[in-house]
């Protein structure tokens, strides 16, 4: 069994998700190759070689692939998917979109989001926001999968897996990138922080918003929200949580003024620890709290700045 | 310029599922049915790009059950013009669900199709790319905002760093995302008019497609649960459980 993980990365890193998309890798079969595509892209392929448990990295430098337009990253994996039993890639806006169409072009169905491997051809992936936990079995063929990042541990460094230089694959000539707005963060990135604090429609204003980030600054925590809390404009789309936003498992997640809806709870329930802020005591995000404070949120985001102040959180 | 929207009859996104008793899958009956959320918000782009001047005729299409009608017509109430079902019982898979789409496309000739960019029910988020793909066009997903000219479409996208634009050659597949639009409700005349509306039934084998399932589901089951907490009854005594727990 060979497979091939399509890496995420920004040329000079690679996205953590591509580690744990590795580990999700591994439990399939031994050999695992990481196509890291990209436009002055070596350090980022230096850094899939060092992942322990990978075998070789096809390095695809090209301007192309200066950004990961879905047909273009598509028609490369295409170009070499002969050679493998399985692609895989991590189940982020990129890896969604591209590959999907390597599934159509090869005939064969694509497993989405699978969050545990039973066996080389058996996978668990949620249905239904995550009401339900659906046990599939793939067919004969090329397997084509994504994999939920957050239900993989990521595979460490320590090994120096060689470097191939692969030629780009064609340009389909369908899609132009024109631009981007990155949310600029300097906290942790979501997905894969240790601590996420979330804003809901309850937060409100931009005056508690404002303390809320300064608590997550104090808890070193990145940032999260419902859909409601995106919707009112309190923060950027990227970092919605739930069933079709982020999905996190953070080992702390503080859910301010979220009542608590499946949609929401689906992309947080794996989170270690949950505290729950709200002033109503029969909200559903209770239901799953490991400590709930029933209170307005608005003193209490106060208050938690000020205490965390005074134990020494700077 | 012609646009087609799909449509998938799913369980509304209120109603909770429950899990059949031998767990081979799950159980829908009694249970409210809605048009996927996001394909709500395809119809009402398509509409809008109507009103605007740039679509000249839209067609809905939906692949499923006979009730699946019932979710064309809610369409064709929005403001689309006439609807397409493709009677299938039982599960269809993405994959196919894409190859009937690709055969009404080559019979259409749609300068534009519009899809949601998951359905709330599979959660597989494969159809739209996957048309895109069979058909050999340009694909834009998690649609925040489209601006269609003659021979392209401006989109920008939701992603998980934020937001990219980028410039796509028509025909193409985009699949919207949740702020795009608000998606209207169909008013009473437009609800008694779309009844008069022409809703052309076929089958996938009259398209040639083949429906067998591919991959095998072998259960499902209740995710892992979360034994409940406490409530705690100060700022104080939260910092201090955080604390103890070691995650602050
Ligand atoms: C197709 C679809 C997809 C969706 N995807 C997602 C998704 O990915 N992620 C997501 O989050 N949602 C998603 N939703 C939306 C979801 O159904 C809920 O509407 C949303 O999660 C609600 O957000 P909220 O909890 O912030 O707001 P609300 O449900 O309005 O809750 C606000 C809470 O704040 C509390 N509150 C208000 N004021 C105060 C105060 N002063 N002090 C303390 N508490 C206060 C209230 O008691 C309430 O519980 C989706 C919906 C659909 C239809």
């Amino acid at each position: 069994m060979t497979s091939l993980i399509l890496a995420e990365h920004d040329n000079n890193t690679l996205a953590d998700s591509t580690a744990r998309t590795i580990t999700a890798a591994l439990q399939l079969g031994n050999s695992v190759e990481v196509l890291v595509a990209g436009d002055g892209c070596a350090k980022a392929a230096d850094a899939a070689a060092q992942i322990s448990g990978v075998a070789a990295v096809l390095k695809v430098d090209d301007p192309l692939y200066a950004h990961p337009v879905a047909e273009a990253v598509a028609a490369l994996i295409l170009s070499i998917a002969s050679r493998y039993d399985a692609v895989l890639a991590p189940a982020t806006s990129t890896g969604k979109a591209i590959l999907p169409r390597v599934a159509a072009v090869l005939d064969v169905p694509q497993i989405s989001e699978i969050t545990r491997i039973l066996d080389a051809d058996t996978f668990e992936r949620p249905i239904y926001a995550g009401s339900v936990v659906q046990t599939v079995k793939a067919p004969a063929g090329t397997k084509v999968i994504t994999v939920r990042p957050s239900a993989f541990a990521a595979a460490a460094a320590g090994a120096n897996a060689p470097v191939v230089v692969t030629p780009a694959g064609p340009d389909p000539g369908l899609t132009r990138f024109v631009g981007e707005t990155v949310s600029q963060s300097t906290r942790p990135e979501l997905t894969t922080a240790k601590t996420v604090i979330s804003a809901g429609r309850g937060v409100g204003s931009k005056d508690n918003f404002d303390v809320l980030l300064r608590i997550a600054d104090k808890l070193k925590a990145a940032v999260g929200a419902s859909r409601a809390a995106v919707d009112i404009g309190l923060t950027a789309n990227d970092c919605q949580i739930g069933q079709t936003g982020k999905v996190v498992a953070s080992d702390l997640y503080i859910a301010v003024g979220i009542s608590g809806a499946i949609q929401h709870i689906s992309g947080m329930k794996d989170s270690r620890i949950i505290v729950a802020i709200n002033k109503d005591e029969d909200a559903p995000i209770f239901k799953i709290a490991d400590y709930g404070l029933v209170a307005d949120l608005s003193p209490v985001l106060q208050e938690i700045d000020l205490e965390l102040a005074r134990r020494g959180y700077a | 310029m012609k646009v087609i929207v799909t449509v998938k009859r799913v369980v509304d996104y209120n109603a909770k599922v429950r899990i059949k008793a031998d767990g081979s899958g799950v159980d829908r009956s009694n249970l409210k049915m809605s048009m996927n959320p996001f394909d709500e918000i395809a119809v009402e782009e398509a509409i809008r790009l109507k009103e605007k001047g740039k679509a000249d005729e839209i067609v809905v299409v939906s692949i499923g059950p006979s009730e699946a009608a019932d979710t064309i017509r809610t369409a064709l109430a929005m403001g689309v013009d006439r609807g397409i079902l493709v009677r299938c019982d039982g599960e269809v898979e993405s994959l196919a669900v894409a190859k009937i789409l690709k055969s009404i496309c080559v019979a259409e000739q749609p300068g534009l199709v519009i899809t949601g960019k998951q359905a709330i029910d599979d959660d597989a988020g494969q159809t739209g790319p996957m048309l895109a793909a069979l058909l050999g066009w340009a694909q834009a997903t998690r649609v925040y905002r489209l601006d269609v000219s003659d021979r392209t479409a401006r989109v920008e996208r939701e992603t998980d760093t934020g937001l990219e634009t980028i410039d796509v050659c028509l025909p193409a597949v985009v699949t919207t995302d949740l702020r795009l639009n608000e998606p209207r409700f169909a008013s009473l005349p437009s609800i008694m008019k779309a009844r008069k509306k022409p809703i052309e039934e076929k089958t996938a084998a009259d398209l040639g497609v083949d429906t067998t399932p591919r991959v095998t589901v072998l259960g499902v089951k209740e995710p892992a649960t979360r034994a409940a907490g406490i409530k705690v009854e100060s700022v104080a005594e939260l910092l201090d459980k955080l604390q103890q727990a070691e995650v602050i």
